[in-house]
């Protein structure tokens, strides 16, 4: 990445004018906070003591056995305070604001695991919350909106355009533009204008750092191949980080196909976008001809994202990381495969990783190495899958 | 001095008043109203008009402009037919007509295409609210082949940067009134003479005040700080009310401002 934030031609800061000088006051703030000392020490701390890092890396003996192919490892993002992989993020990020000075932080949530995250934070930090959440999102996760609730946090529902995570990010956009010297933007995904999707990457790359040091405890060598799910692909870039220099790492993302990618209803940006800028970034987004941004659809409301991170766009153009599509039926099969053979309920975002990494690990070797980037707990999604599966769990 | 945005601020001076830029959406209700609109707008006193391109996702805009883009595209707007539009404009207008657009409805229209469209279809100017100073790079170029003048804006957050800003907008500095986004407002606080005291010793560039600018008192008040003003929710607003009837009040509205900013 260069000095002004591209990743080859990905990246920018797109943003209106009223913006600039927040956007080049937060770059600053991070520039001079990522390698302090202290920051970096109350930083660790928080992720061991408040977080529960390092998160384990499990070794799913039964899945491997079943798939009979590569072994299996399970890294369990899941068992973080919060269920997710997302406080990584927002502790770096709203450390840095207390450190700024700015007493209300705003935010977007998708499936609510980021707002969820960032009212949390703001609960043990004392600052001002406000979560703009899509009222479609706010239908399919009620559970998370009341969380937030429990915690302090205002959630304010979007209705306007397809009402999920993208209105949600434009409505924090505005927000931000109205209260721009009191108000920091905790951005949840590895993307938006510079410096956010080398912030966050920055705060999610202890994943792949962690992952790396653990395998080498266990096995005593580099996994072939990781595999994490892709909205906007925060958790992936944090999988990834640590192993783009190590060329031998298969690097996978799994978006979501939804009904399926020759349909109209799915979130597969990279196998159906193109070339935009939106969301203060010149990345890949789905689109029509005249650039609207297309509606996109998946079972899963935090992949349910029309763009992507500029890096992960770079990661695709240079052949760095494969991306591969998985539909909702592939995901639920997944997330219900999971809890029978390990035990463990994922999100069902994660799920849609763990269904492309099923379809790679019979072909693989028995001395090969799959780690799969378990994001979060599928607590959230036990409603969703149900009525899926045309069950209805709704009390008399 | 050939770009009309150029020759209409040069006859204000002389006339010594000040510019009225009014915007409304294309296509908003349907492309005909929007013609009547743009033509009753200028015989009612608006100098040069921005023509709003609907975007998906307007980030900088309040709801007004929200839900009017929203009705344009439900409507079936896209550029083709607004270049179509200003065609047909031109055959009855020589007034100053700028395009007001999102910069992805540009990028992926092609950059090049785009601009030479502008140049076919005597556009005289852009303005790209989510493309900032340092990202000018993504038209400039094009914008300066094809002789159309790429408008910029600073806001009350801009302190510094305005007179880096004022460098490069041609035409005229569009000068965000209030933080936020677009809309009708019953009141503007921002320090004018504060904010636009960098541009005292610059050379001139003339500014033009938008954001919230509802009624003829709040144009004439702020037109003082600055040589125009840039009305677009208020427009819109009427607009929204009327329908495909809205031309004609739009006409009567334009023409109040006109009035007591003439005063």
């Amino acid at each position: 990445m260069d000095k002004t934030g591209r990743f080859g031609p990905f990246g920018g800061q797109y943003v209106p004018e009223t913006v600039m000088t927040a956007v080049h006051e937060l770059e600053e703030a991070y520039n001079k906070y990522k390698d302090d000392e202290q920051f970096k020490k109350e930083l660790s701390q928080l992720y061991r003591d408040y977080a529960n890092r390092p998160s384990m890396l499990y070794y799913a003996e039964k899945m491997t056995k079943d798939l009979g192919g590569a072994k299996v490892y399970i890294k369990r993002e899941d068992l973080n305070h919060t269920g997710a992989h997302k406080i990584n993020n927002v502790l770096g990020q709203l450390l840095l604001a207390k450190k700024m000075g700015k007493k209300r932080i705003i935010a977007e949530t998708g499936a609510g695991q980021h707002g969820v995250a960032t009212a949390t934070v703001c609960a043990l930090m004392g600052l001002e919350c406000e979560v703009y959440m899509g009222e479609t999102d706010m239908e399919r996760q009620s559970l998370n909106v009341y969380r937030m609730n429990l915690l302090g946090a205002k959630v304010t529902g979007v209705s306007s355009g397809t009402a999920t995570l993208k209105d949600a990010i434009n409505e924090a956009f505005r927000d931000w533009c109205s209260n721009i010297d009191t108000t920091f933007y905790c951005i949840g995904s590895v993307m938006g204008p510079h410096p956010y999707p080398t912030m966050v990457r920055d705060f999610q790359k202890v994943i792949s750092e962690e992952i790396k040091r653990q395998l080498a405890e266990t096995e005593g060598k580099l996994p072939d191949c990781v595999v994490a799910c892709v909205g906007g692909g925060s958790n992936a870039m944090g999988a990834f980080y640590d192993f783009i220099g190590d060329k031998s790492v298969r690097l996978i993302g799994a978006e979501a196909a939804g009904r399926g990618i020759d349909t109209p209803d799915h979130a597969a940006t990279i196998a159906k976008g193109s070339v935009g800028i939106f969301h203060g970034m010149k990345s890949l987004f789905l689109q029509n001809e005249y650039g609207q941004i297309d509606p996109v659809y998946s079972i899963s409301a935090g992949l349910d994202y029309p763009g992507i991170g500029p890096e992960h766009a770079y990661l695709h153009d240079t052949g760095r990381a494969e991306y591969v599509d998985v539909t909702d039926e592939e995901a639920v099969k997944a997330f219900e495969y999971l809890s029978k053979t390990e035990g463990i309920i994922p999100a069902i975002e994660s799920a849609h990783a763990v269904a492309a990494a099923m379809k790679i690990i019979p072909q693989m070797d028995k001395d090969q190495i799959v780690v799969i980037n378990l994001s979060g707990r599928g607590d959230k999604d036990v409603y969703a899958i149900a009525r899926y599966r045309g069950v209805n769990l709704d009390e008399q | 001095m050939s770009n009309r945005i150029d020759i209409c601020f040069d006859r204000l001076k002389k006339e010594n008043k000040k510019a009225l830029i009014t915007f409304l959406t294309a296509g908003d209700p349907d492309i005909e109203t929007t013609e009547k609109c743009i033509m009753q707008m200028f015989e009612n006193g608006s100098d040069m008009i921005e023509i709003g391109v609907a975007f998906s996702d307007p980030i900088a805009e309040g709801p007004t402009i929200q839900k009017a883009s929203k009705r344009a595209l439900d409507g079936g707007i896209n550029l083709d037919k607004i270049f179509d539009m200003v065609k047909r404009l031109r055959k009855k207008t020589d007034k100053p007509l700028l395009l007001m657009m999102y910069l992805n409805t540009l990028y992926k229209f092609g950059t090049e295409r785009f601009f030479s469209l502008c140049n076919e279809c005597e556009i005289d100017g852009v303005i790209v609210p989510d493309m900032p100073y340092e990202e000018r790079g993504e038209i400039q170029d094009f914008a300066d082949r094809y002789g159309v003048y790429s408008i910029y804006l600073a806001a009350p957050t801009s302190h510094e940067r305005i007179k880096m800003i004022a460098s490069q907008s041609k035409g005229f500095l569009y000068v965000v009134s209030s933080l936020g986004v677009t809309g009708a407002r019953n009141k503007i606080s921002t320090d004018f003479s504060y904010l636009l005291e960098p541009l005292k010793d610059c050379v001139h560039c003339p500014c033009c005040i938008g954001f919230g600018i509802s009624n003829g008192k709040q144009a004439r008040e702020t037109a003082s700080f600055s040589d125009g003003v840039i009305m677009g929710s208020a427009v819109v607003n009427i607009i929204e009310k009327y329908g495909p009837e809205s031309p004609e009040y739009v006409g009567s509205f334009i023409k109040s401002v006109r009035n007591a900013m003439d005063e």
